[in-house]
């Protein structure tokens, strides 16, 4: 548009009632909605890392004889509970 | 599209059909990404496309995606990265577009989309009707209806304008009938290149939102909710939404304004009054019928009748005020739409019409007419018919609407 009145790019305020937009990031992560946590047996885990694979947001931590989960973006979903073909995670409900 | 085949830089005139018309004006506002799919009665404007990027005579990016709802998903991302943007749509393809199509004036992006207007299933049919651009009357699209392919090609142009204007920011569709004008073909004057290029400036559509790694940002993020700042939030943009739908009939007038001055060629921004000066009554039309509806006001003014046109050219957002101002002091009026409205049993431009008038114009006698459906004509017989049941109502008592020009045959 050649408008004269437009200030040069980059130079004007956006109007906050056009598309909406996010210029800082929201402090939520997934941990903080999460309803139920998964707990690994370590006495049943033999590290095969199927639960490693299947995380869909790549939570689960390498230790060193076992898996572990990073809580803080694990959002409960419990696929790798569901696909641990050792029966080794547990779903147990937060807070109560 | 045969008259492109041997294609001279810059004709100034050529001979061509609507659908190349739209082309040309996508060729001449340097758009630098079309995404369409082809459907009929606008596929040979999508051919025209392939053929004027392959040739070179349009020097843009075309995606043929496997669908319509890719195409327009296709052009939001393009816009967000700074592209001016087009596509072309109709009936059953608008219908598999509308989920982007519901996003994109919320996105505030500029986009460009002619709709080539084809009546809805079922029942089955392939033919032109206002019924699919109707049906999406209420989204957020600014929408304009040509009379003729030369008002094609210039509104075609004329929307980037409008569009791309910083206190509008929002969707645009050309509507042109299928059939009568995808296919109607005329003379049509092509602006110089220059000219265009002074008239819409460098396209600078991302200003507000962008995929841009040096100004990182979240596009659409959640709003709204039960509570905290998320109502607020979404009333702030949707009311944003409608401030720029308010703005762009100022813009809309401008821009025709502006276009005339460079091209002579003044069409009626919002409405056109055609021998309104000392009518009694009123037709109103939209789109290509109105070629054969001033035609029959003619005949109806030689026989001394004293009847006037009011042609809607801008129905989104409704210029409510010119439509009251145009019927003032008029003493009955007939809507004729190529569309139906199912909730109130009449065509939608006749329900406006009312809502326009309503507080400005004590209960004048009021008649809507259906016609044109599926690809039928509107034919001057048609308006001579309309004309004479108008003027009845100066008369007579009211009659029941709607009256469905092509019931019988």
């Amino acid at each position: 548009m050649n408008d004269a009145a437009r200030p040069a790019a980059g130079a004007s305020p956006i109007p906050d009632d056009l598309c909406p937009i996010a210029t800082t990031p929201s402090p939520m992560l997934p941990g903080d909605w999460r309803s139920l946590r998964p707990v690994v047996n370590r006495a049943k885990c033999v590290k095969c890392a199927v639960c490693w694979l299947y995380c869909p947001v790549q939570c689960v931590v390498e230790r060193p004889a076992w898996f572990d989960f990073d809580l803080a973006t694990c959002k409960g979903c419990g696929i790798c509970a569901e696909e641990c073909p050792h029966r080794a995670i547990t779903m147990i409900e937060e807070g109560g | 599209m045969s008259a492109v085949a041997q294609s001279v830089p810059e004709p100034r005139h050529v001979v061509c059909d609507g659908n190349e018309a739209a082309a040309w004006a996508v060729v001449l506002a340097r758009v630098d990404m079309v995404a369409v799919y082809p459907i009929t009665p606008q596929s040979s404007l999508v051919e025209c496309l392939a053929k004027f990027v392959a040739d070179g005579t349009l020097q843009a990016e075309l995606v043929d995606v496997e669908g319509e709802h890719s195409a327009l998903s296709v052009l939001q991302g393009a816009a967000l990265a700074g592209a001016r943007t087009y596509t072309a749509t109709c009936g059953p393809g608008l219908a598999f577009m509308f989920e982007p199509y519901l996003r994109t004036p919320g996105l505030r992006l500029p986009i460009v989309m002619s709709i080539v207007t084809r009546d809805t299933l079922t029942p089955q049919g392939v033919w032109g009707g206002h019924q699919d651009a109707m049906s999406v009357r209420e989204v957020g699209w600014i929408q304009m209806y040509c009379e003729t392919v030369q008002e094609v090609l210039d509104t075609g142009i004329i929307a980037y304008r409008v569009a791309e204007n910083r206190d509008v920011m929002l969707p645009v569709n050309v509507c042109h009938d299928g059939n009568y004008l995808s296919f109607g073909t005329a003379r049509v004057e092509l602006p110089e290149q220059s000219m265009v290029d002074e008239f819409l400036g460098t396209a600078d559509v991302n200003w507000h939102a962008a995929l841009d790694p040096a100004r990182p940002m979240a596009i659409d993020p959640l709003t709204g909710g039960s509570g905290g700042a998320g109502p607020a939030m979404f009333v702030r943009y949707r009311r944003g939404q409608c401030g720029g739908m308010r703005n762009s009939l100022a813009a809309i007038c401008a821009a025709h304004e502006e276009w005339g001055r460079l091209t002579g060629r003044y069409h009626a921004p919002l409405i056109e009054r055609y021998r309104m000066d000392d009518a009694d009554f009123a037709i109103l039309t939209i789109g290509s019928m109105t070629g054969a509806a001033k035609d029959a006001v003619d005949e109806a003014r030689a026989g001394g009748q004293r009847v006037g046109l009011v042609k809607v050219k801008t129905f989104r957002p409704f210029p409510a005020a010119a439509v009251a101002d145009a019927l003032r002091g008029i003493r009955a009026f007939g809507v004729v739409d190529r569309s139906v409205d199912f909730a109130w049993n009449c065509g939608p431009l006749y329900r406006e019409t009312l809502t326009a008038i309503h507080g400005a114009t004590p209960s004048v006698p009021s008649l809507s007419f259906i016609g044109g459906l599926a690809g039928a004509d509107l034919t001057v017989e048609h308006f001579a018919r309309v004309i004479a049941t108008t003027g009845q109502l100066l008369n007579v008592e009211p009659m029941p609407g709607p009256v469905w020009l092509d019931a019988d045959g």
